[in-house]
């Protein structure tokens, strides 16, 4: 009896080409298969193409020497350097201009948000104008506007736009006066990580206290004093170990100073005031998500406007606004690679490009190019979810 | 109860409403706010003048050659002369008939979707993806009826830019929720290559990915076997923008509650059917915004196949302005693109804000 | 079934634009009835699109006598714009059928690109060309300049060989195509142009005042600039060669587009060969008897090709130095058909 019963509730089994599990692992098996085919069939395709065409395979050309110039390296480059050393090169640029990019972006954008939000009328309208224009035009034609419409029509190095004989700019890009670390100087320097150090710690101790007893310590003011102060007294006490270089017109062009170069700006400015334009509206979504509530309560509890925004309003809005703002520091970092329309010597222009061109070996260089990118946004989304993480409501 | 003193009467209310009071609220509340008002009315007066002088007021319309621009003005007599590179690209002139004709139907397709009450509205909006796409294809390229072909060698110009941008919207959209669905599915190795597919391609610029496309997609072929480099281009393009628009789905499909799965499951309903009447219809809805900031990026991004050699509405402007004949008119060129660009985006996101508008049915603040 | 559909779709369109082909290039090209030609993306007097964006060019001409040669139609041909960066990849890909875009002969492009050159349509050399207002005679003047150049050719080589070798400081500004490289000079990113010294004044005739730019007479390298084929195909590369060759032979012989016809009848019997009239030289490489004749008929010969593109009557007012035939001092020499 005990028997039939249990038959009864157990479900019918069903037939196995109408068994849910069986069909999932069946339809799996065969999209495995495709895919692993697929990709088998595209190597197989690809290895052929290459022998039968006489193509060189492998990457023995990292070691080579390069022979040719780059405008712009971070580190020491000529010639004589390898492919592999043009492959840092071009990283290195991209790094470079990710990362003032980023920063300038995320000024401009916050600002430009705010000012989105501002009750002064024409403020407020004057960044809607700012973030609808922007935003609707490509970025390589402001790149290209940047480029070839601001920058190149600047007068030549002997007729610059200049300040104070310090400061030059021309259509060969922007001069400024560069710092000689002279024998001595690591004093100075020393001096300068030993004033962040203090910072860091001071900063801890008076977030300790407050937590413990509440009172408030004037950290910005403090820290500011020691990281201006501490450094110039050494650099006094040491004999002004570090010299000014200027920048002098001699021969062709400039010599000596720091030079950034019009690809550099062009593509930093259009870059970051593109890339402004979104994250102004992410922030003005991100402090608009914070219920009016919350500001009304923190009046209510004494606060005045600026601490209301500072440890009320703004913590909450973080929340909102990271995760999009982490996806416009990608798309930052991956449009980067549209340097290579203006010849900023960036991975895509140099290593892709040239480098490319030189060895002919576009599979190899094409996938390092690739899986660096790949990497470079897997770092900066790992890094901005750990932050995210940190600034995440805490549940209790 | 001996004195009585006059109690003054107050001073009126200072005025909230009409043109001063509006000034008074939204201008100078505060001396910081007026401060920022006077911030604000410099910038406009030291840019908008010059500019506004710059683009009409000395600007040269007319004329046919350089020697009219001599006002010192924007030279539009430039983009007059070019307009037909600009937007027809090489394509042979005596037949300019049949890309206006495509401009035409497409207009005629899209227009309704900005009025509410205009009748058969869906079915305009599905011929738009469907029917349009093909008869586009044979008008363009031609082969057919006695229309002469037309290699996509000559395609160029505005045109080519709103034929890319076109096909990556159609072909993006499906490619985009089945990769959604995938990477929602409770299957490990479909999940896993949904995961890899959209991050990779997420993760790379578009401009390797066209360069890909464009110079080593033929080596990945069986020898001999060759397709047009703007079919690649778009390729590129499609497999680039779903992994985007597969990611905007994806959270459509994540904020549908559990319990319309669980309903449609037991009406019985298979996985496709629950997907398609029930859950896809919800979340895309949800997602419509994204959507189309989505086909925004794309439009924009098809100016990148100019790297590739393709001559888009930019890359004709970027080789009109190097002609000798026409010094210096480099910013003209390019506001027009600008403009071409700027007008069409900037219509979509207006359309995503209003279709935002009527669908949002929570409570507004 | 929503999925069937477009499965079916996208076949359908692969279908409409792929061109499936065997690995002879000859027969891909007949099957297909056009060559397709890879050029430059626009250089004046060798590849750039005239005012009705018809191709014009020497290597245009190259292109076009061999689609003479193997389809009887110079016309047929499909020109397929490349910039420097592009074109080995294109290539190699078999995406082109032959590269004409004046590309330079050197030791490790043949032997590690994939690529085979198939001879010389014009013997360069690496030049520069300065504002006149810079006051500068020799190339030797230009240390501590700037230079503009093209990515993904030789010139960025030689230039860092001719610094080192004379002790130069110098700094490089790299676009992509020529017409960038015109526009940065111009507007004086760069004291100095350098490039292949034909394309130098092809350049300069694109400026809006060519007057104000000097060509040095200064030449730092050998730059044999020729139409290249891809590795693997023998037959094909023959024809590219020989199509070449033919109308080297056509110039030397006296064959020109306009009197090739009674040419025929000559009783000459080495003209008589080059126009296909004896000898089955044509057959061997799998062509028609009369694939020089109408090389040379539609296209013409080596010299006809070089002043209509480059000459002293075009806007370049290139002299034939180096490229005149040998018998004239030159170097145009080509081995004999027989």
């Amino acid at each position: 009896m005990a028997e039939v019963e249990k038959n009864i509730l157990k479900p019918s089994k069903p037939s196995p080409w109408n068994d849910p599990a069986v069909r999932s692992m069946v339809f799996q098996a065969v999209a495995l298969i495709a895919v692993v085919y697929f990709f088998y069939i595209i190597f197989q395709n690809t290895l052929h193409n290459m022998e039968t065409r006489g193509i060189t395979t492998g990457f023995a050309f990292l070691d080579k020497s390069a022979g040719f110039g780059i405008l712009m390296s971070l580190i020491e480059y000529d010639e004589s350097h390898t492919y592999g050393r043009t492959f840092l090169v071009g990283l290195l640029n991209t790094l470079l201009v990710t990362f003032l990019g980023v920063i300038l972006a995320t000024s401009v954008g916050f600002i430009i948000g705010v000012a989105r939000l501002s009750s002064n009328w024409i403020i407020s309208r004057l960044a809607a104008v700012y973030i609808e224009t922007l935003r609707n035009i490509p970025l390589l034609l402001q790149i290209f506007f940047w480029y070839f419409a601001v920058l190149q029509v600047l007068p030549g190095p002997r007729n610059s736009l200049e300040w104070q004989e310090t400061f030059f700019l021309s259509n060969r890009g922007f001069y400024a006066p560069a710092p000689v670390f002279e024998e001595g100087s690591g004093v100075v320097v020393g001096a300068f990580i030993l004033a962040i150090v203090l910072i860091i710690a001071i900063a801890r101790w008076a977030h300790k206290r407050q937590e413990a007893t509440g009172q408030q310590f004037h950290t910005v003011y403090v820290s500011l004093g020691i990281l201006i102060g501490l450094p110039t007294i050494v650099f006094f006490l040491s004999g002004m170990p570090i010299g000014i270089e200027y920048p002098e017109l001699k021969g062709f062009n400039f010599k000596g100073g720091t030079n950034i170069i019009p690809e550099l700006m062009a593509l930093l400015w259009a870059l970051s005031f593109y890339t402004a334009a979104f994250i102004a509206e992410i922030v003005r979504a991100g402090i608009l998500a914070v219920s009016h509530g919350q500001t009304e309560a923190a009046h209510a509890l004494g606060l005045r406007n600026s601490p209301t925004l500072k440890l009320v309003v703004i913590p909450q809005a973080l929340r909102v606004i990271i995760p999009p703002l982490t996806s416009q520091y990608l798309n930052l970092a991956k449009n980067s690679s549209l340097a290579t329309a203006i010849g900023y010597p960036d991975l895509v222009a140099v290593f892709m490009g040239t480098t490319l061109n030189q060895t002919g070996q576009a599979v190899e260089i094409v996938a390092m190019t690739m899986a660096v990118y790949l990497a470079i946004s897997l770092t900066i989304s790992a890094f901005m979810n750990w932050y995210n993480k940190s600034k995440a409501l805490v549940e209790r | 109860m001996s004195g009585f003193t006059e109690i003054q009467s107050r001073a009126a209310p200072v005025s909230s409403t009409g043109a001063i009071g509006w000034i008074r609220q939204n201008l100078v509340s505060t001396p910081m706010n007026t401060f920022f008002t006077l911030i604000g009315v410099y910038l406009i007066y030291k840019f908008l003048p010059p500019l506004l002088d710059w683009a009409i007021f000395s600007a040269n319309f007319a004329g046919s050659d350089e020697h009219a621009c001599n006002s010192g003005g924007a030279c539009w007599v430039f983009v007059k002369q070019r307009a037909s590179l600009f937007i027809y690209g090489f394509y042979p002139s005596e037949q300019y008939w049949r890309l206006d004709a495509v401009f035409v139907l497409l207009a005629i397709t899209f227009v309704p979707q900005f009025f509410d009450a205009f009748p058969y509205k869906k079915w305009f909006g599905i011929f738009s993806i469907t029917g349009l796409p093909v008869i586009s294809y044979f008008i363009i390229s031609g082969g057919i009826l006695g229309l002469e072909h037309v290699e996509t060698e000559s395609w160029g110009g505005l045109s080519l830019t709103l034929i890319i941008a076109f096909v990556g919207i159609v072909a993006a959209l499906p490619f985009g929720v089945l990769l959604a669905l995938g990477r929602r599915s409770n299957m490990p190795i479909i999940r896993t290559m949904c995961v890899i597919f959209i991050e990779v391609w997420r993760g790379v610029p578009l401009i390797s990915v066209l360069f890909m496309a464009s110079v080593m997609l033929p080596l990945f072929l069986p020898e001999g076997v060759t397709f047009n480099k703007l079919l690649r281009a778009m390729i590129g393009i499609v497999m680039f923008q779903s992994a985007y628009m597969a990611e905007v789905i994806r959270g459509g499909l994540q904020a549908i509650p559990k319990g319309q799965y669980e309903a449609a499951s037991a009406l019985g309903l298979s996985y496709w059917r629950s997907m398609t009447f029930i859950i896809l219809p919800q979340a895309l809805k949800l997602v419509i915004p994204g959507i189309v900031n989505t086909f925004i990026a794309l439009f924009k991004d098809t100016t990148l196949v100019l790297i590739i050699g393709l001559f888009d509405v930019l890359g004709a402007v970027q080789s009109a302005i190097v002609d000798p004949n026409w010094p210096g008119v480099a910013t003209e060129g390019y506001v027009f693109a600008a403009f071409c660009f700027w007008i069409f985006c900037f219509t979509m996101s207006r359309y995503s804000m209003r279709l935002e508008r009527k669908l949002h049915t929570g409570h507004k603040r | 079934m929503k999925k069937t559909i477009t499965l079916m779709g996208a076949i359908v369109a692969v279908g409409m634009f792929a061109t499936a082909a065997s690995a002879a290039t000859l027969d891909d090209v007949k099957a297909r009835g056009n060559l397709s030609c890879g050029v430059s993306t626009g250089l004046p007097g060798f590849s750039a699109p005239d005012d009705k964006n018809n191709w014009a060019g020497l290597d245009v001409d190259t292109c076009r006598a061999v689609a003479a040669a193997v389809l009887g139609d110079a016309n047929k041909v499909k020109f397929v714009p490349l910039t420097a960066k592009e074109r080995w990849t294109a290539l190699q890909s078999g995406e082109i059928d032959m590269l004409s875009r004046n590309s330079t002969w050197t030791h490790s492009r043949d032997l590690t690109l994939g690529a085979n050159f198939t001879g010389v349509n014009y013997y360069d050399g690496q030049g520069f060309m300065v504002s006149s207002k810079l006051g500068v005679k020799s190339a030797k003047e230009l240390d501590g300049a700037t230079f503009c150049i093209q990515a993904g050719t030789t010139t960025e080589l030689n230039l860092s060989d001719f610094a080192r070798e004379h002790g130069f400081k110098y700094t490089v500004v790299t676009v992509d195509t020529s017409d960038q490289s015109v526009q940065a000079f111009e507007a004086g990113r760069c004291d100095s142009l350098t490039s292949d010294q034909s394309q130098l004044y092809g350049l300069r005739s694109k400026m809006s005042n060519p007057a104000s730019a000097v060509v040095l007479p200064d030449v730092i390298s050998k730059e044999p600039l020729g139409p290249v084929v891809r590795k693997g195909d023998e037959q094909w590369f023959a024809i590219v060669k020989w199509v070449l060759y033919a109308q080297v032979n056509a110039e030397e012989m006296g064959i020109t587009s306009k009197n090739a016809k009674e040419m025929r009848g000559s009783d000459n019997p080495a003209i008589k060969r080059v126009l296909g009239s004896d000898g089955t030289f044509g057959a061997s490489m799998g062509l028609t008897e009369d694939w020089a004749y109408n090389a040379i008929t539609q296209v013409g010969n080596y010299g006809e090709m070089f002043e209509r593109n480059v000459g002293m009557n075009t806007p370049l007012q290139i002299a034939r130095g180096l490229n005149d035939l040998w018998s004239r001092g030159g170097l145009q020499y080509a081995p004999p058909i027989r």
